[in-house]
C-alpha cells in the first residue's frame, strides 16, 4: 500500500513537471487525493484496532487511548468558538520567612525607592516575616489576529489586583522589527523582564531593590521597538518611550513621554556547550515631587522631596553552560549586573508631621547624586531536579551632594552588602520548592540572617521562558 | 538616525540573504531531510543537535539571530517545542516564518499521531495534547512529510521548485528501497517486549512491531524514580522484556541499572541524526537503529 501512495507522489510530480492540460491534471490529482485519504482512513482503523489489542496485552503506561488522526483530517469540532480561548496560566507563589523586625526596611545610603507610596513595597509578600503569600500571577495570552499577539498578567493578592503587564506585540512586521506597546517590563538589563517566578533566588538582587524597588522591575505604559540584525552573531537593539510613573521617575500630569529607554544586546554561541549574552541599557526618567523619609541631624524624622531628572546606566552579562547544550541534567548559569544612576534636581526638605525637626522653614536645595552597585550569581543544576547557587551583591552610596539640605539631613554613606545561597528541588518544570539563606548587611549596623522557604506552583499553559 | 538607519540596513541585509532558501529546523532529522530534498538548493541550520532533548532547549541568543534570517522553520509540532520555540519565532521579528505562514511548517500534523491522550492533565506529567511528537522513527511518516515538505520549499522557492520536486522524487524512490530492506532486516524483532526510557520511539515500535513493555519515567517528561525502577524490575519476572532503549540525549543511568539488574542489554539508538557515528543521514539513521536493535536482541 505504501508504495502505491509514493508511486502516486512520484506519478503527480512527474505530471508536474510536463505542460500538461490544466483541467485534467487538476482531475487526476483530486483522484489520488481520494484514493490516498481512503486508504489513510484505512490505514488508521487497522492501527487503532491493532494498538488496541496491544494496548490489551502490554501495560499501559497511561490513560492514553490510541486513537490515531491527524489534525488536518478532524472533524469540525476544533473549530468551536472555545477554541479561540487563549492560553491560560497561574503562578502560586508563597513563602516562610525568618529575619530581623526592622521597622522600616530600606537600603541604607539609596532613595527608598517607592517604599512611600506602595506601602510594604510592591511585592508585599516578599518583606512579610513568618509564613506569607507572594503575588498570584494570572498570564492571559494569545494571538490577536495574524498581526498582533497580546499578553495581561494579573497579579493579586488580598484585596487588590495590578496589571502588572497589559501589552500587545507584533507579529508582522518582519525586517528583524518587534513592536510592542501597552504597559511591559522594560528590556533594560537583564533580569528586568522576568518575572519572579523565574528569579533564581528569593528575592530580587540589592541592585534592582535600590534601582525599582522591591517590585524589582521597572515596568511602564508605553511603546517599545527593537530591531534585530540579520546577522550569525544575535545583536538586537531597543528603544521605549513611555509614561514613566514608576520609581525613580514619579506620575507626572503632562502630555508627551515621561520615560525614554534605549538597550543593545549581543550574544551568540562558544562552541555547542556555551551560550551568552551582553548587554548596556540607559533609562531616563524624571520626578516631581518624589518623596523620601530622612532622619535630621537630631535624628528626628523630615520628608524630603525631590524634583529633578534620574539616569540609569546598566551593565549585564550572561554565561550558560550545559554539556552538549543539553541542560536537562546538568547545566550552569553565571549573571552578572552593574549599574550606575545619576540624579539631580532640587530637594525640599520638610517636616510634616510637626516633629519639629529642622526643616521647619522648608528649605530647597540643590541635590545631585551619582551611586553604583552590582551584584553576581552562579546557579549550578547538578541534577534534572536540584540546583544550588550563590550570589553576593554590593552597592556604594556614592556621591550624595544635598547642597545646604546638607546641614539639616543625615546624609549617609555606606557600602551595602548582601550574600546568599539557595538550593531548589523541582519536581517537574512546573513546581520548584526553595530554600535560601542570606546575610544581608543592607542597613547600616544591622546584620539580617534571613532564611526563606519558597515553593513556586505554575498552572496552566506551557509558557515559553526567555534565555 | 537609527530609525532611517535600520530599515536601510535591513533592505542590504534581506537582498543578500535572497541567495538560498534559508531552512531553520528545530530537530536534525528534519533538517537532514530539508537537505536531501533541497541539496545544495538550501542553508540548513538545525536548532539542536541529537544529544539535546528538544523539550528542554532554551530561546538562546543564537537561536534568535537564525531565526531571523531564515525563510523557512521547519518544527516537529505537537508541543514538543513548546518550551522555547514560540518565542523565538515571535522575537525574530520574521514576518515570514511565524505559525500560519506558509515559512512555518509543521511534520507533526502531516501524519498520523499515536498516543493522543484522552484526558489532559498534568497529574499523567508533560503530555502532549496533540499525541507523541517523536513521529519520524516510522519511515513512512519521514516519506509522507518528505512529500509535504517538497511542496513548501516549491511553493516558497519558486525558482527552484523543479529542483525540489526532482530532489524529493530521488529521495522517495530511494527511501522506498531502504524501506523494504529495513523491514526485511528487522522481521526477527517483530513482538520484541523491549523498555524504553521515554517515549521515544513509540513510532518506530509501532512501525517494527517491538512491545512496549514500559517506560523508565514514572510519567512523560518525569526523571525515572526508584519506585518506577523496581516496578519494572518487579513486572520483569512476570513479563519480561528484552531491551531497554535509550536515546542519545537520556541520562544511562536508569537504564544501566535497569540491565544490570536484570541481564538484559541496554541499548543506545541513534534517535536521530548524528546520535552515533554511524547515523550521519537519515538513512544512516534507520540503517544503525536497525543494526543496534538485532544486535541487542542476539
Amino acid at each position: 500500500m505504501q508504495k502505491r501512495f509514493a508511486m502516486a507522489a512520484m506519478l503527480a510530480a512527474s505530471f508536474g513537471a510536463h505542460a500538461a492540460d490544466n483541467s485534467e491534471l487538476a482531475a487526476i490529482r483530486a483522484q489520488i487525493d481520494d484514493m490516498k485519504r481512503a486508504y489513510e482512513q484505512r490505514i488508521a482503523a487497522l492501527e487503532q484496532k491493532l494498538s488496541q489489542a496491544e494496548a490489551k496485552s502490554a501495560v499501559a503506561p497511561a490513560p492514553v487511548v490510541a486513537a490515531p488522526a491527524a489534525a488536518e483530517r478532524r472533524p469540525a469540532a476544533a473549530s468551536s468558538a472555545s477554541g479561540f480561548n487563549p492560553e491560560v496560566s497561574l503562578i502560586l507563589q508563597g513563602q516562610y520567612k525568618n529575619m530581623k523586625d526592622v521597622a522600616e526596611r530600606g537600603i541604607t545610603g539609596f532613595w527608598p525607592a517607592g517604599g512611600h507610596d506602595h506601602g510594604e513595597g510592591a511585592v508585599e509578600g516578599i518583606n512579610k516575616r513568618g509564613f506569607s503569600l507572594n503575588h498570584t500571577e494570572l498570564v492571559l495570552a494569545a494571538n490577536i489576529d495574524p498581526y498582533w499577539r497580546g499578553q495581561a498578567i494579573i497579579a493579586t493578592l488580598d484585596g487588590t489586583a495590578e496589571v502588572e503587564e497589559a501589552w500587545f506585540q507584533s507579529l508582522g512586521l518582519g525586517h528583524g522589527i518587534g513592536l510592542k506597546g501597552g504597559r511591559f517590563r522594560s528590556g533594560i538589563g537583564y533580569l528586568n523582564e522576568q518575572h519572579p517566578h523565574m528569579w533564581d533566588f528569593a528575592d530580587a538582587p540589592l541592585m534592582y531593590q535600590a534601582m525599582f524597588g522591591t517590585h524589582g522591575s521597572y515596568a511602564q505604559d508605553g511603546v517599545q521597538f527593537k530591531w534585530l540584525a540579520p546577522t550569525e552573531t544575535f545583536v538586537e537593539f531597543g528603544a521605549e518611550i513611555g509614561r514613566g510613573a514608576n520609581f525613580p521617575g514619579t506620575d507626572r500630569n503632562k502630555n508627551g513621554s515621561g520615560a525614554a529607554a534605549v538597550f543593545a544586546h549581543v550574544g551568540g554561541e562558544v562552541g555547542v556547550s556555551h551560550s551568552w549574552r551582553a548587554g548596556v541599557s540607559y533609562l531616563t526618567t524624571r520626578a516631581k515631587e518624589r518623596e523620601a523619609h530622612f532622619a535630621d541631624i537630631n535624628g528626628l524624622e523630615a520628608q524630603g522631596v525631590l524634583s529633578g531628572r534620574s539616569q540609569s546606566y546598566i551593565a549585564d552579562f550572561v554565561w550558560k553552560w550545559a554539556p552538549n547544550g543539553n541542560p536537562k541534567y546538568q547545566n550552569f548559569k553565571f549573571q552578572t549586573e552593574y549599574f550606575q544612576r545619576r540624579e539631580s534636581g532640587d530637594m525640599t526638605c520638610r517636616d510634616e508631621d510637626a516633629v519639629g525637626n529642622a526643616c521647619a522653614a522648608e528649605p530647597t536645595a540643590a541635590y545631585r547624586t551619582r551611586q553604583s552597585g552590582w551584584y553576581a550569581q552562579g546557579v549550578y543544576q547538578f541534577t534534572p531536579h536540584w540546583r544550588a547557587g550563590l550570589r553576593y551583591e554590593q552597592l556604594d552610596s556614592g556621591v550624595r551632594d544635598f547642597g545646604d539640605n546638607a546641614a539639616y539631613l543625615v546624609v549617609d554613606s555606606y557600602r551595602p552588602k548582601k550574600a546568599s545561597a539557595m538550593i531548589d528541588y523541582s519536581w517537574s518544570e512546573f513546581s520548584r520548592v526553595r530554600l535560601q539563606y542570606a546575610q544581608d548587611k543592607s542597613m547600616l549596623g544591622i546584620t539580617d540572617n534571613q532564611v526563606t522557604v519558597q515553593y513556586i506552583m505554575s498552572l496552566g499553559a506551557h509558557g515559553a521562558h526567555k534565555f | 538616525m537609527k530609525r532611517i538607519l535600520f530599515p536601510l540596513l535591513a533592505l542590504l541585509a534581506a537582498n543578500v540573504a535572497q541567495a538560498d532558501l534559508r531552512v531553520f529546523a528545530t530537530v536534525p532529522e528534519w533538517g537532514a531531510l530539508a537537505k536531501e530534498i533541497g541539496g545544495d538548493k538550501v542553508k540548513v541550520y538545525s536548532a539542536t543537535n541529537a544529544f539535546q532533548d528538544p523539550h528542554r532547549i532554551e530561546a538562546k541568543p543564537s537561536l534568535l539571530a537564525q531565526a531571523r534570517q531564515a525563510g523557512l522553520v521547519v518544527a516537529v509540532g505537537a508541543d514538543l517545542e513548546i518550551g522555547w520555540l514560540p518565542l523565538v519565532l515571535r522575537d525574530s521579528g520574521n514576518a515570514a516564518i511565524q505559525p500560519g505562514r506558509p515559512g512555518y511548517f509543521e511534520a507533526a500534523v502531516q501524519v498520523n499521531r499515536l498516543g493522543i491522550p484522552a484526558v489532559v492533565d498534568r497529574a499523567h506529567g508533560d503530555v502532549h495534547a496533540a499525541g507523541n511528537p517523536h513521529i519520524h522513527l516510522d519511515p513512512r511518516n519521514v516519506l509522507k512529510v518528505a512529500e509535504k515538505l517538497a511542496d513548501r520549499m516549491a511553493e516558497l522557492d519558486a525558482a527552484n521548485a523543479t529542483a525540489y520536486q526532482a530532489g524529493h522524487a530521488a529521495f522517495a524512490s530511494k527511501w522506498q528501497a531502504a524501506m523494504a530492506r529495513w523491514e526485511k532486516e528487522a522481521a526477527p524483532l517483530k513482538g520484541l517486549p523491549v523498555l524504553v526510557h521515554h517515549q521515544s520511539f513509540a513510532y518506530l515500535s509501532h512501525w517494527l512491531g517491538l512491545k512496549e513493555l514500559g517506560s523508565l519515567e514514572p510519567k512523560p517528561g518525569i526523571e525515572p524514580s526508584s519506585g518506577q525502577l523496581s516496578a519494572l524490575l518487579a513486572q520483569q519476572q512476570r513479563q519480561p522484556a528484552r531491551l531497554v532503549l535509550r536515546t542519545a540525549y537520556q541520562q544511562e543511568g536508569p537504564s544501566q541499572w535497569i540491565a544490570g539488574k536484570t541481564g538484559m542489554p541496554a541499548v543506545l539508538l541513534p534517535y536521530t541524526v548524528g546520535g552515533t557515528p554511524e547515523a550521519k543521514d537519515l538513512f544512516g539513521l534507520f540503517d544503525d537503529t536497525i543494526q543496534r536493535l538485532l544486535k541487542g536482541a542476539r
